[in-house]
């Protein structure tokens, strides 16, 4: 079964047709992507699967539930967390406490019993500090939970991202270009972490540009170009899919390259 | 109880200003709690005139007791904050404020009009019930309270959902709700807040709710800071005292009260007493 698919899914903006008409599955379990060429519409999908943005059309189904009305913060609470490709922590708050925050659809105690400072409160509290420190410990950021989070260096502020999307321990994890910005090393150790979350039974979705960090990563891959999906696979059958390589290249440089490729073959 | 006499001697001559420490603290919280979760609305003086108009009316014309006048009075603002928030809350910044300004002119207009609540020449001799014990204590509760709110899941909440309300809302936030419960929240604390000063001073008329109280009031959260609860009450007291330090300077008190907004507003964009309270209570 489907942890999450959508038919039809269409964003209309004046002018432009950013998402259309998507067919999107993705299984339970394991790491998948999302990608294509810039422009092709697939942070435009990520905010309708997450409710950010209303679909013009279409529908999305969550864990067997229809979702497409449901605003933000519902999808949320159903177990759908996610990063942003510019970040967005809250900034003049702590590491601990942006992590803190990822909790919130997970904590419920009243503002009766809060004021009250009841043991019910504190013994909530006391469970999210706890739940929120090992989600840092979880992204390496174990040392910095007191530092202001935009005192953070660029590729701990997408860790700690990750990590506030983490700690509701939600059941499908969207990762807006994880790797962005990153060097070599601290995208080796994001494909790790990645890998290590999907192990422990979140299913991730993730839109990247690094082809071979989807490649090495994901089970399946969904290709969309101007904003239609138009391939969608294992990472074998994408690299060798001829309208996927026309997406990225253009027609005629792949049509070039597919002639040279054809040319060395036959000598 | 007995007080000693030098101190009633001080109670006596400074009984206004010390009645304006309370109700303008409450007044400062009441603004405290929408700019806390990101919103801009100048509806408080509006809600204060409801508060004062209802409390004195509950009074004078059907003779009830201070103790159900209190609350009572906080029932029409909070009646008029979810009429204006429902349908007003999709806008934002100054949207929101533009809209709040003119509901409040309505009211203050309909207060010019209206015979039976005294026209322009407002409403006289409200019975003196209010205690500066009372003012008081409503403000120390209620300042207590937003400190506990604020060190919890729900001031972290309102701190997210003020920096960023679309990854609020990505957290799973229900950042209307916030909105709304801040609005209504607001509205009891000026609310009572007018409720209190009615029936402090005997006499109360339509141009004391209308736009130059609401930016008033705005003016303090702006000068204390909204980091923590006591920040604009300390606003609050430092604008209310400070007209009465300056007593000596009568030429330039309005002109170095506005100097000293605009310096703080310009170099402390934090606020006079800008330190960010922790968010977890644990």
């Amino acid at each position: 079964m489907m942890l999450l698919s959508t038919h039809n899914l269409t964003r209309r903006y004046a002018g432009l047709v950013a998402v259309d008409a998507v067919r999107l599955e993705i299984p339970e379990g394991g790491i998948h992507a999302v990608i294509g060429p810039n422009g092709a519409g697939k942070t435009t999908l990520f905010n309708l699967l997450t409710g950010i943005v209303p679909p013009s059309e279409g529908g999305i189904v969550f864990d067997g539930q229809d979702i497409a009305a449901l605003p933000a913060h519902r999808r949320a609470a159903l177990g759908m967390a996610r990063t942003f490709q510019n970040i967005r922590l809250f900034s003049s708050m702590s590491v601990l406490e942006n992590v803190l925050t990822g909790l919130h659809p997970r904590l419920s105690v009243g503002p009766l019993a809060t004021v009250l400072r009841l043991d019910r409160f504190r013994a909530e509290e006391r469970e999210a500090v706890a739940s929120a420190k090992a989600a840092l410990a979880m992204v390496g950021l174990a040392m910095e939970e007191n530092a202001p989070a935009d005192a953070l260096s660029y590729g701990d502020q997408r860790r700690l991202e990750i990590a506030r999307a983490l700690v509701a321990a939600p059941r499908l994890l969207l990762l807006d270009e994880p790797a962005a910005g990153m060097n070599p090393a601290e995208t080796a150790a994001l494909a790790d972490l990645v890998r290590r979350i999907a192990v422990g039974g979140t299913t991730v979705l993730l839109v990247e540009h690094d082809m071979g960090f989807v490649m090495e990563l994901s089970e399946t891959i969904t290709v969309l170009n101007f904003g239609r999906k138009i391939f969608a696979g294992t990472p074998e059958q994408v690299r060798a899919e001829p309208a996927v390589v026309e997406a990225y290249l253009g027609a005629r440089l792949a049509a070039k390259l597919r002639a040279q490729a054809e040319a060395q073959h036959g000598q | 109880m007995t007080i000693p006499p030098w101190l009633d001697d001080f109670l006596w001559t400074y009984q206004n200003l010390i009645h304006g420490l309370g109700v303008n603290g409450l007044l400062a919280l009441s603004m405290y709690v929408v700019l806390a979760v990101g919103q801009l609305s100048l509806g408080q003086a509006a809600f204060m005139g409801l508060g004062a108009y209802s409390g004195a009316l509950l009074s004078m014309k059907l003779h009830w007791p201070f103790a159900l006048v209190l609350p009572a009075s906080c029932v029409p603002p909070v009646v008029f904050a979810l009429i204006i928030g429902v349908p007003t809350l999709r806008l934002s910044g100054v949207y929101l404020a533009i809209a709040t300004i003119g509901l409040g002119e309505v009211l203050r207009s309909l207060y010019l009009k209206w015979d039976y609540v005294g026209g322009a020449l407002g409403l006289n001799g409200i019975p003196e019930r209010a205690e500066t014990w009372m003012m008081f204590l409503a403000l120390g509760l209620a300042t207590l309270a937003l400190f506990l709110i604020g060190r919890s899941r729900f001031g972290r909440a309102m701190e997210a959902m003020r920096e960023d309300a679309t990854g609020a809302a990505a957290m799973g936030i229900d950042v209307r709700r916030y909105h709304l419960v801040a609005l209504v929240a607001s509205a009891v604390l000026a609310g009572l807040a007018g409720s209190l000063a009615a029936h402090a001073s005997d006499f109360i008329s339509p141009n004391e709710y209308g736009f130059e109280p609401a930016v008033t009031i705005l003016s303090f959260a702006l000068l204390g800071g909204i980091g923590n609860p006591l920040a604009p009450v300390a606003g609050a007291w430092f604008l209310t005292l400070l007209p009465e330090l300056m007593r000596d300077l009568p030429e330039i008190r309005l002109a170095l009260n506005g100097a000293i907004i605009v310096l703080a507003v310009l170099f402390l964009p934090r606020g006079l007493f800008g330190w960010r309270m922790k968010r977890s209570g644990a």
